[in-house]
């Protein structure tokens, strides 16, 4: 159906609505990827209108001019003058506008007509508008534009319909002869003049109440107070922890009880062999000990969804922007970096809303420090293992307080590098400007946050399934084989190879407390980090027979020394254990040597602390 | 285009943004660029002023002062709501506004 379907695109400055549009628009029928060639994310979905026609939609980067300033930018230029290879040229470009916020919004209409392409005005957001009291005479706002305006309230049912149905109407049109492309990159004078120009329009067509948005202002003159608001920022930041501990556990605790009476039920249906051991011990356990830690990565990216759609993200930038600037990051850094704690991978993307090549290196190479999801079920493993679950302060959990310790252990580490990277590689260079438009506060959508969720945990779910298994089930083969000779005394993991690999390493990870065990596991948590808990599970488990197999940690209070648990969670802390990482640094750097550069000072970076750890730690 | 100004330009001389505190309310009067004061070519840095709303004649109020030597800033410009830094706003000369 793809070469009959209608091409829409959806073109805007940031904070437009775009997105919820386009969630509303195509539901879950959506799709990320990537541009050919280019790290930039591509969302695309399909919808079927009212009147039955197949549209593909592309929701474009958020752009407030044609200029290109950045690769997110110049992919937005690039699809709309139809310059882009592998992007079919759309048959009409949805340029959406926030009804509450014109001017800006009108120059870059102004600027899309230029191109020739067919075009269609969408003031989003009309509802909130017109509560704050804008009118607008939308046919002779039409008139003045030159192309069609529609209204739409993207959070509603019904707000799209006049939408579709112009859509449809349009597509059913015969095509008029395209218009030729009078673009081209605008002057200072132009730029001014489109200004003027969008502003005679709004004079002429819209009237606009006097008051500004005061709920926003008076949220403001707290939220971004220089004292109350940093103080608001590190509330929201520990109340996050606090409950990515304490929420999630009842449902881990149900997950984890699943999987082991699941293993149970193998075990008493099987007869006891390889079968049995590779599903029970390899499989189940495997997998489930790393599934377990779904409830708690839904919950961080709950957080970071909620505050981006309250329009929270851009304030958080701004009150860092100086505390950052310090370290010598930048401003807009802060987005990327606060990603990394959901994973290292979309924050080192996100760091193309940095437009300064030295200032997006800089976050590049110290995002990995940020303390991704996959570290959460290393950390918990060991702190729920080693730390006493005590409340201290009447009020707050120990375990948890550990936990805020190692994050804020990251972020620490995250600026010191990045000091370290400005002071000796940048010194003479001025930095970058900082300019970001604070939006509006808006509540979020229910039903938007609920997409974004669902995304990622159908990506945490599929990695479950594919990578994690398939390291799972190489971890079990280097546990289980060669088989121990007939009659031979202790766990038969030791006469494996993974028991050869793991003293292999062992002279060289002992003076950091690591076991053979840990050494083991180490080595396919390279692929993710949280294969390393299932990698030890794996190796306890079929060292330890049975009763083993459902509580990991239990074995390991028993097995490892405290000074050893806390060397591993400093390793964790550090240590460059994501393949997928790297790559995507080397991708988004264009160079392997930003990505070995990486790669070796964190690895060094993780041997001093763990043997820093360790040795501090015995001495008590 | 606008040229970039040589420091005797009557301009210059005047108030700048990026000086002013919280409170300020004030009329654009235009985009006076030095070189070298930010890393943005004059050009690039004017048009990213334009796009994000500075204009002649627009109102601007200075709402909100970062806590670290009071920077960035964030200005209400016609409406809508813009975080900088006070280096970048060295370059929007600006007139006070009487009684308002």
């Amino acid at each position: 159906m793809s070469t009959a379907s209608f091409h829409l695109a959806l073109v805007g400055a940031p904070n437009s609505g775009k997105t919820s549009l386009f969630n509303a628009l195509t539901g879950s029928r959506q799709k990320v990827a990537n541009y050919p060639g280019v790290t930039v994310e591509r969302k695309a979905g399909v919808f079927v209108t009212p009147a039955g026609r197949n549209v593909s939609l592309v929701d474009l980067p958020g752009t407030y001019s044609l200029r290109g300033r950045s690769p997110d930018e110049e992919i937005t230029r690039d699809v709309v003058l139809g310059r882009f290879p592998d992007e079919a040229m759309p048959d009409l470009m949805l340029c959406v506008v926030d009804a509450t916020n014109l001017r800006l919004a009108f120059r870059l209409v102004l600027e899309l007509k230029r191109t020739g392409r067919p075009m269609m005005v969408v003031l989003n957001m009309f509802d909130i508008a017109q509560r704050r009291g804008v009118s607008v005479d939308i046919d002779k706002l039409s008139a003045a534009l030159g192309v069609p305006v529609v209204t739409s309230v993207a959070v509603r049912k019904a707000g799209t319909e006049e939408l579709l149905r112009r859509t449809d109407e349009f597509a059913a049109r015969t095509r008029e002869p395209a218009r030729n492309n009078e673009w081209k990159t605008l002057s200072i004078s132009e730029l001014k003049a489109l200004q003027r120009e969008a502003d005679r329009i709004i004079a002429d067509t819209i009237k606009l109440p006097e008051k500004p948005d005061t709920l926003t202002t008076r949220v403001d003159a707290v939220v971004l107070h220089p004292v109350a608001g940093l103080l608001i920022l590190a509330l929201i930041l520990f109340v996050m922890f606090q409950a990515v501990f304490s929420w999630a556990q009842p449902l881990m605790e149900l997950l984890s009880d699943s999987f082991s009476a699941l293993g149970q039920l193998v075990q008493q249906i099987l007869p006891s062999g390889l079968l049995q051991s590779f599903l029970q011990n390899g499989v189940i356990s495997g997998v489930g000990s790393v599934l377990v830690f779904l409830p708690q990565i839904i919950i961080i990216f709950l957080f970071i969804l909620l505050l981006e759609d309250f329009g929270y993200m851009a304030r958080a930038a701004f009150l860092m922007d100086r505390i950052m600037g310090g370290a010598g990051l930048h401003g807009r850094a802060f987005i990327p970096l606060l990603s990394s704690f959901a994973c290292a991978i979309p924050g080192i993307m996100a760091t193309r809303v940095i437009d300064n090549r030295r200032d997006r290196l800089t976050t590049i190479l110290v995002a990995p420090l940020m303390t991704c999801s996959a570290r959460i079920p290393v950390y918990t493993l060991i702190i729920s293992a080693f730390i006493p679950a005590t409340q201290i302060w009447g009020w707050v959990n120990l375990q948890g307080l550990v936990m805020f310790g190692l994050y804020a252990v990251g972020i620490a580490s995250a600026l010191g590098v990045s000091f370290l990277v400005k002071f000796f590689m940048w010194r003479d260079y001025a930095p970058a400007p900082f300019m970001l438009e604070l939006p509006d506060y808006k509540l979020p959508r229910p039903k938007s946050i609920a997409l974004g969720i669902y995304t990622r945990a159908k990506m945490f779910l599929y990695r479950a399934g594919t990578t994690i298994l398939s390291m799972m089930v190489l971890i079990w083969f280097l546990a289980s084989f060669p088989q121990p000779p007939a009659g031979a005394e202790g766990p038969a993991i030791n006469y494996s190879l993974a028991a050869m690999i793991g003293h292999a390493l062992e002279p060289l990870l002992a003076p950091l407390g690591f076991n053979w065990q840990i050494a083991v596991a180490l080595i396919p948590g390279m692929a993710a980090r949280e294969v390393a808990v299932a990698a030890l599970g794996t190796v306890y488990a079929i060292e330890g027979g049975k009763e083993a197999a459902d509580q990991i940690g239990q074995v390991l209070a028993t097995q490892w020394s405290l000074p050893t648990a806390l060397s591993l969670l400093a390793w964790y802390i550090f240590a460059p254990q994501c393949a997928s990482t790297l790559a995507v640094i080397r991708r988004e750097t264009g160079s392997t040597k930003w990505m070995v550069v990486t790669f070796v000072y964190m690895l060094t970076l993780a041997y001093l602390a763990s043997l820093l750890t360790y040795n501090i730690a015995r001495a008590f | 285009m606008t040229d970039v100004l040589d420091p005797s330009s009557k301009l210059l001389s005047r108030l700048l943004l990026g000086n002013t505190r919280r409170g300020f309310i004030g009329i654009i009067q235009g985009i006076a660029i030095v070189e070298g004061r930010s890393s943005l070519s004059s050009t690039e840095l004017e048009s990213q002023l334009i796009e994000m709303g500075f204009v002649e004649g627009a109102r601007v109020e200075v709402l909100h002062e970062g806590a670290i030597g009071r920077d960035p800033i964030a200005v209400r410009v016609n409406g809508i709501t813009i975080a900088l830094r006070r280096r970048e706003a060295q370059a929007v000369v600006v007139e006070p506004m009487q009684n308002d």
